[in-house]
């Protein structure tokens, strides 16, 4: 079967300017499918510059890849026209991180449930609009009448980030992109737009991608992860093992540094070196190599290819090159759903 | 804590905010004690007032903000009646302030020693050249940078090393009270957890009292020893950290520590329903109280003191009693 979503081999290399030969690889040859008939929720996760946003523009087709293609249900989506390109935007949706920047603060909120359904011709009538906002507002757990109505200024970014999600839902998409989507939410509220997520996944059968640094809330929602690193794949898997055994010195510091809200669990002793440090670093060996506290000196020389560690889970460190090699393109075997 | 005399004295301070719609009382008689060495967690939701008790503590409430009650001491020095001048060579010397996204507030167009200098000549006109270079040495130091980031512009640097340019400025002088809000609100967790390291280490040095003011509770539990819950400008619950996440007693404090998310608890999710209240048309006696899940009549009308428990705790909230007993159930029942 078709996959809904196939990354192959995707490459994203940002140069600087005509004449600057300096280039930053945002993403380094990633491959991934997300299957149609099995809706799961993926945390890509990383942090700052490890080329996680670069994924959800690349997916969402903001920006185009450098290497490789980008399938959307095995069609390159560069070259969707027409209603093809229709269809996928309306079948691929986000949620991104500010809850206030994506409303115009002139309209009021209905505005931007309102829009969509015009645009993608959702409702024939008037009352019948009415209704899918009212479903898809319900479904994320706001009464209508508390929103419907209101500007943006008047609603609690928690409000405002669950009406993100409704205008997403209200297209019934088979995607959601969502970048960061609690991480300027205060906590109390976090656990309820996770809980809203959770549900479009269980309940309207939506593949999710979660993107985010926070590895607490991802461990809550996902089924699988990938860490990132400076745009390659240092670990994946199911995220219970990724996150409570995690293989790859760069994982293990990452978990170890998560603030967990546990008295009893305290925060790591790995020593962290620091990332100035990394002035010159070597690109042609593992990006990590030079803060790896088991650094060797094959480490240097060529990238580390998948091993894998566990059932579903993958690391690209030498430290475990007595376990089988795993192809770049079967990467997604490895995540469970 | 072996210090006997407190090193910052808040008491029933009191901020308002005038807006178009009406008066919004923002912070609501906060009162707080903090030792030597202590690090205090403010926690709360957006809105609850945790900023605005920091910049009141630092008088740097704008209109149509304004101070309209209560006195701050750090040591024996009265914040409150300072005037203008002496407030402005108190802050950093006395209390520093850590502002949030404060890795943005650097000039741009300035190398770090500048804006370092400019800071120690407001305060100390007559320290020598050599000595002031030596001070932005030992800060830059002690926040485990090296020397030659003096030279650099703030763009040169990581955001996790701006962010601690910004500690090494706050510490400069030698504060006795650093406030940080939100310092590590906008970094990855190992920067983060860097950065927190860097402020433990400088706080042990200088024996400052450190704020952290925040909702990241995870950062709460691993970095300080008393957390102050807030809820619409007032305080309802501040406890020795292990208490408060062990056994909160306040039910807004026993929700918050409930909606978080653990190894332990994959999967469950428990927020706060309702939402925060205005602090304009803030509800009758205990503002908690149509979120409450135990809320009874006296809480509609009489709003509850922070009580200070014989256990140290201080709680408000009518559930508990003077000796911090559940003495108020039957009367819930009734209700």
């Amino acid at each position: 079967m078709t996959p809904l979503l196939e990354f192959r081999n995707v490459t994203k290399i940002y140069t600087k300017g005509l004449l600057s030969r300096a280039a930053t690889t945002a993403l380094d040859d990633v491959s991934l499918k997300i299957e149609d008939d099995q809706p799961t929720i993926l945390t890509v996760a990383g942090e700052s510059g490890s080329g996680k946003t670069t994924l959800a523009m690349l997916l969402l087709g903001f920006i185009t890849p450098t290497r490789g293609h980008i399938l959307y249900k095995g069609k390159d989506i560069t070259k969707l026209r027409g209603e093809e390109k229709i269809t996928f935007r309306k079948e691929v949706q986000a949620v991104f991180q500010d809850p206030f920047a994506v409303f115009n603060p002139f309209y009021t909120v209905d505005h931007l449930l309102t829009v969509p359904i015009e645009k993608f011709k959702l409702a024939r009538s008037r009352s019948e609009a009415r209704d899918k906002i009212d479903e898809a507002l319900s479904a994320v757990g706001l009464r209508p009448e508390d929103v419907l109505g209101r500007f943006p200024h008047q609603l609690s970014g928690g409000q405002r980030q669950r009406i993100n999600v409704a205008r997403a839902l209200l297209l019934k998409p088979r995607l959601l992109v969502a970048d960061e989507p609690v991480s300027m939410v205060d906590a109390s509220l976090r656990a309820t737009i996770l809980e809203s997520l959770r549900n479009l996944n269980r309940e309207y059968g939506i593949s999710i991608i979660y993107i985010t640094h926070d590895l607490t809330t991802a461990y809550h929602v996902a089924n699988s992860i990938i860490v990132l690193y400076r745009g390659s794949v240092m670990e994946a898997g199911s995220i219970d093992r990724v996150i409570r055994d995690p293989q790859h010195p760069y994982t293990r510091l990452l978990i170890d540094s998560i603030p967990w809200p546990d008295i009893n669990r305290k925060w790591g002793q790995t020593e962290i070196v620091a990332r100035e440090q990394e002035h010159g670093s070597i690109e042609t060996g593992c990006k990590f190599a030079s803060r790896c506290p088991f650094a060797m000196d094959k480490c240097r020389q060529a990238p580390p290819p998948l091993y894998q560690v566990a059932p579903q889970q993958v690391a690209a460190c030498y430290l475990y090159d007595q376990q089988p090699v795993v192809e770049r393109e079967r990467l997604s075997e490895m995540l469970p759903v | 804590m072996t210090n006997p005399s407190p090193i910052l004295r808040v008491i029933d301070l009191q901020v308002s905010y005038y807006t178009e719609a009406g008066r919004a009382l923002a912070l609501d008689h906060a009162s707080l004690e903090l030792y030597p060495g202590e690090k205090l967690g403010m926690v709360g939701e957006s809105g609850c007032g945790k900023s605005t008790m920091a910049l009141a503590m630092m008088r740097m409430i704008k209109p149509p903000g304004r101070i309209e009650g209560g006195k701050v001491f750090v040591g024996d020095t009265e914040l409150t009646a300072l005037s203008e001048e002496q407030m402005r060579k108190a802050r950093l010397s006395l209390i520093s302030y850590i502002p949030q996204g404060a890795m943005n507030s650097l000039n741009p167009v300035l190398r770090i020693e500048t804006q370092m200098r400019d800071a120690i000549k407001e305060h100390q006109p007559e320290m020598s050249n050599a000595e002031i270079q030596e001070r932005i040495y030992n800060a830059l130091e002690s926040v485990e940078l090296r020397r030659s980031v003096a030279r650099m512009y703030p763009h040169e640097l990581s955001g996790g090393m701006k962010q601690r340019v910004c500690i090494a400025i706050g510490i400069l002088l030698g504060p006795k009270v650093i406030i940080a809000d939100e310092p590590t609100s906008a970094l990855d967790v190992v920067t983060q957890r860097q950065v927190m390291e860097t402020l433990d280490r400088v706080q042990k040095q200088l024996g400052s009292a450190v704020i952290l003011i925040g909702h990241d509770m995870g950062l709460m539990a691993q970095f300080v020893d008393k957390v102050a819950v807030m809820y619409a400008g007032k305080f309802t619950e501040i406890s020795p950290v292990r208490d408060m996440f062990t056994n909160p007693m306040h039910p807004y404090a026993r929700a918050l520590i409930e909606s978080l998310p653990t190894l332990d608890n994959k999967g469950v999710f428990k927020g706060i329903p309702g939402l925060a209240p205005s602090l304009i048309r803030r509800p009758s006696g205990c503002a908690f109280h149509p979120r409450c899940a135990y809320a009874m009549e006296i809480c509609r009308t009489v709003t509850p003191a922070l009580e200070r428990l014989p256990n140290g705790r201080s709680v408000a909230c009518h559930l508990y009693d003077r000796e911090g007993n559940l003495a108020n159930v039957e009367l819930r029942m009734a209700g």
